[in-house]
């Protein structure tokens, strides 16, 4: 297969090439236009191969994660996934409830979109249903375009695997409540570090600056107040490399945060991410908390990442944040920091499991 | 797909992304990936010429070029009929812009012609655009170095047999003060007479008798003995003259005759042009194809031609090529690049053809791993191996033929010519050989004018169409 990361403005005659070659494609890329990706699509359809994204960021192949993605054990669940780090997320917390995973197939995040119609989500699923390996999948994105859903729907009820349809979004589980409904009786709550010191009610702005578009949108979903900043964004990763791996514009941000601010941040781990996150996140959230901002940090990653979760984790504690495995989690304690003592908490209340 | 292996995986893009690969254990390919030139992704993205460019380069793989005819320029091509009219090389250019070779071939095939007494006469002639000047390859034909062809020059008819395509081209006059590298002295005016008058008349004789002569399958054989068909050109000579050699005795072909070819190396030349010129106009026309059909240059400017993009020519500043200079001469001598022979490497030749030239080297400076590493890098930017041209010290695989501009332009990798140089002033004749970098900006431009061609409404104006 491919795995293409040149510029979106470049990626497609590079993914007509490789569909040719006879391979499958992963385009990392993002900033390709939508008829782009409609017709690499229905190339690919035609030639039997899948193509993952635009903007796909995660896939698990033959053990092998592409992009970015955690060191999870082996298992027998499938995931399809239009969200990168919302399979990530989902494949951490059912890591640590000991739920292996058979491969994650990344559709791009607009493939269940009116314009592409699913092309690459029915591709996956119908490639899982094949898999012996596969004993159930599960299909993750945020709410698709009602006439999408349904010929997913359909889809998935014609496999001979079980499927579960997991849409997110506003008003519909979060990631932690897919992952538990997936680990079923194997769930535990997912684990977190409260901050050393607890400052209380928070007074100033909430600061969300998130590297996970997905991540992004859930703490939007439960903080509809927030100003959420998704740094993987198309307009922030033009001409630079994505936030994950580099995180200048994310510590800038921080450096923003000042007396009565609190501080949402993800940080993800595994393969393709940046090889020590905490290193450069700590120190500049040590300087906010030392501003009398408060922090919250969603930490998403395994036990067996390359970057070391509990080093990571400890790091960001130490730096004064507090740090939760669930990024719904995170989103929730930072509403709680945020509502003053007597306020109602925000229609959030509508979200979550 | 398989789930239970790790994959293989080809990689372009960020090195992060492929090194977290290999610590997983994947199997990883890297290619070497670099932007194209600054306005060219949104053209590149836009261009899928996939089908019609099998289509262009299955014709130009086909053709079955022969050498039918010798005949003079008014015959061969109509537009020298009547009035006074000269066919350059290149892209389209007037006096005002010529360079001294141009210049001084112009000057030469006026005096030729009779139409001016004197070279003076002859520049002031052509200043004041009492004369028609038109590319060769506007008109089905091609001519080495300053390509300048008059009505009274014999030229070599050549038909691909597949097509019906014909394509001429002028006889070849040697090396030294020749017209063609802008030298207009009385012995050059006496050569061209001679031509004419002694030479193209037994030629004719002899190919009549003869019969139409194979010239890809000689090309062939000339490959196989060490040529690369644009600047060596011995072995393609010694194997034409030695297959006309009983018709131009038969003929009448006096001793003077064969000296002649035996002193020129490049005799041969000009036949595979036209040979090449043929192949490539028969995959003129094939709309949406990125194929180079013409790469000429006319001394000023280096031009190209695509087969979707009509007769429009896109065009950058010519460069000087870099080379080894004949005594007493040097790089300041020299013009930039100039004549149509950049035909032979749009159909697979020439500096495609190099790896099966080592001897080439001598002439064209560098050493022989450049000459294989050029052929093996011309793989990158081109369609196909030509089935015929075959390249034994790779083991007889086809040579890189059939030019995809977006190769061109997503590579970065411009086709290797191997050419000659001919001097800065006019009259100097010949100064060196050399390989010549084309300037990536006309397929740039030419790329993007495909893909407006293709996202319009209709056929543009550079296809005849009508609105």
């Amino acid at each position: 297969m491919a795995l293409l990361s040149v510029p979106g403005a470049h990626v497609v005659p590079e993914a007509r090439d490789a569909l040719r070659a006879g391979l499958h494609v992963m385009i990392f890329s993002d900033n390709v236009a939508v008829e782009q990706e409609v017709a690499l699509k229905a190339e690919g359809a035609r030639r039997g191969l899948l193509v993952m994204g635009p903007d796909c960021g995660t896939a698990l192949i033959g053990g092998v994660g592409l992009g970015f993605m955690n060191v999870v054990r082996p298992g027998a669940l499938g995931v399809v996934a239009a969200s990168g780090t919302g399979a990530q997320q989902v494949a951490c917390l059912l890591d640590d409830a000991g739920v292996g995973l058979r491969a994650v197939l990344g559709v791009g995040g607009r493939d269940l979109s009116e314009e592409v119609g699913g092309a690459s989500t029915l591709q996956a699923l119908a490639l899982l249903d094949a898999d012996p390996g596969t004993q159930r999948i599960v299909v993750l994105s945020k709410t698709p375009a009602p006439a999408v859903a349904d010929r997913v729907a359909a889809a998935a009820a014609a496999c001979a695997t079980p499927v579960t349809l997991a849409f997110v979004g506003p008003g519909r589980p979060d990631l932690t409540a897919v992952a538990a409904d997936l680990a079923g009786d194997a769930w535990r709550e997912p684990h977190w570090w409260p901050a050393p010191r607890e400052r209380g009610h928070a007074p100033g702005r909430l600061l969300g600056l998130f590297a996970g578009g997905t991540l992004a949108q859930e703490a939007a979903a439960i903080l509809p107040r927030a100003a959420i900043t998704d740094f993987g964004d198309d307009r922030f990763t033009r001409g630079r490399p994505h936030p994950m791996i580099d995180q200048r514009a994310r510590l800038d941000a921080i450096a923003g945060a000042g007396a009565g601010d609190l501080l949402l941040l993800d940080v993800v781990l595994g393969h393709g991410a940046h090889p020590d996150p905490a290193a450069e996140l700590a120190p500049a959230v040590a300087a906010a908390v030392d501003r009398g901002a408060a922090a919250v940090v969603a930490l998403c990653g395994t036990a067996a990442d390359p970057q070391d979760r509990d080093r990571q984790a400890a790091l960001l504690v130490a730096a004064g944040g507090s740090v939760h495995l669930s990024n719904a989690a995170a989103a929730r304690k930072a509403l709680e920091l945020t509502t003053a003592p007597g306020d109602d908490p925000p229609a959030a209340g509508e979200v979550g499991a | 797909m398989r789930f239970d292996a790790a994959p293989g995986v080809v990689t372009a893009g960020v090195a992060v992304l492929e090194d977290a690969l290999r610590v997983q254990g994947a199997e990883v390919t890297p290619v070497a990936w670099r932007p194209p030139p600054p306005g060219t992704a949104d053209a590149l993205a836009a261009i899928d010429a996939e089908a019609p460019n099998q289509r262009a380069v299955a014709r130009l793989l086909a053709a079955r070029p022969f050498l039918v005819d010798v005949v003079p320029a008014r015959e061969a091509v109509p537009a020298l009929a009547a009035g006074r009219g000269l066919l350059h090389a290149g892209p389209p250019i007037g006096w005002e812009d010529a360079s001294g070779p141009l210049r001084g071939a112009i000057i030469g095939a006026l005096l030729y012609e009779g139409w001016a007494a004197d070279p003076g006469e002859a520049a002031a002639l052509a200043a004041s655009g009492g004369i028609d000047l038109a590319p060769c390859h506007a008109h089905g034909a091609v001519g080495p170095m300053a390509g300048v062809v008059s009505p009274s020059m014999p030229m070599y008819v050549v038909r691909d047999e597949e097509s019906g395509t014909v394509a001429r081209c002028t006889l070849n006059e040697g090396l030294g003060k020749v017209l063609r590298y802008g030298a207009y002295g009385p012995e050059v005016l006496d050569r061209l007479r001679w031509m004419e008058r002694v030479l193209a008349p037994v030629l004719r004789a002899a190919l009549r008798r003869h019969g139409p002569l194979d010239v890809r399958a000689l090309g062939a054989q000339a490959l196989q003995m060490g040529d690369e068909l644009h600047n060596r050109n011995r072995a393609a000579t010694a194997l034409l003259l030695r297959a006309l050699a009983a018709d131009l005795v038969e003929a009448g072909a006096t001793a003077d005759v064969f000296r002649f070819v035996d002193g020129n190396e490049h005799f041969f030349l000009n036949i595979g042009m036209a040979a090449s010129k043929a192949a490539a106009d028969a995959a003129r026309g094939e709309d949406g194809s990125s194929l180079v059909v013409a790469m000429a240059r006319n001394g000023t400017e280096f031009g190209v031609q695509l087969s979707g993009t009509g007769d429009r020519w896109f065009t950058a500043p010519a460069t000087v090529p870099d080379g080894l200079f004949f005594p007493g001469f040097t790089a300041a001598d020299a013009n930039p690049d100039i004549g149509d022979s950049t035909i032979t490497e749009t159909a697979g030749l020439g500096g495609f053809a190099m790896a099966a030239a080592p001897a080439i080297v001598r002439f064209v400076g560098g050493d022989v791993d450049d000459a294989v590493a050029n052929t093996l890098a011309m793989y990158g930017i081109t369609l196909a191996e030509h089935p015929a041209y075959q390249i034994p010290a790779l083991g007889f695989r086809g040579t890189p033929a059939g030019i995809d501009a977006t190769l061109v332009v997503r590579t970065g990798v411009v086709p290797a010519v191997n050419t000659g140089m001919a001097g800065r002033e006019a009259g100097t004749g010949q100064v060196g050989a050399g390989l010549v970098t084309p300037p990536i900006a006309c397929f740039a431009d030419a790329v993007r004018a495909l893909a407006a061609i293709g996202s319009g409404p209709g056929p543009g104006p550079d296809r005849g169409g009508s609105p």
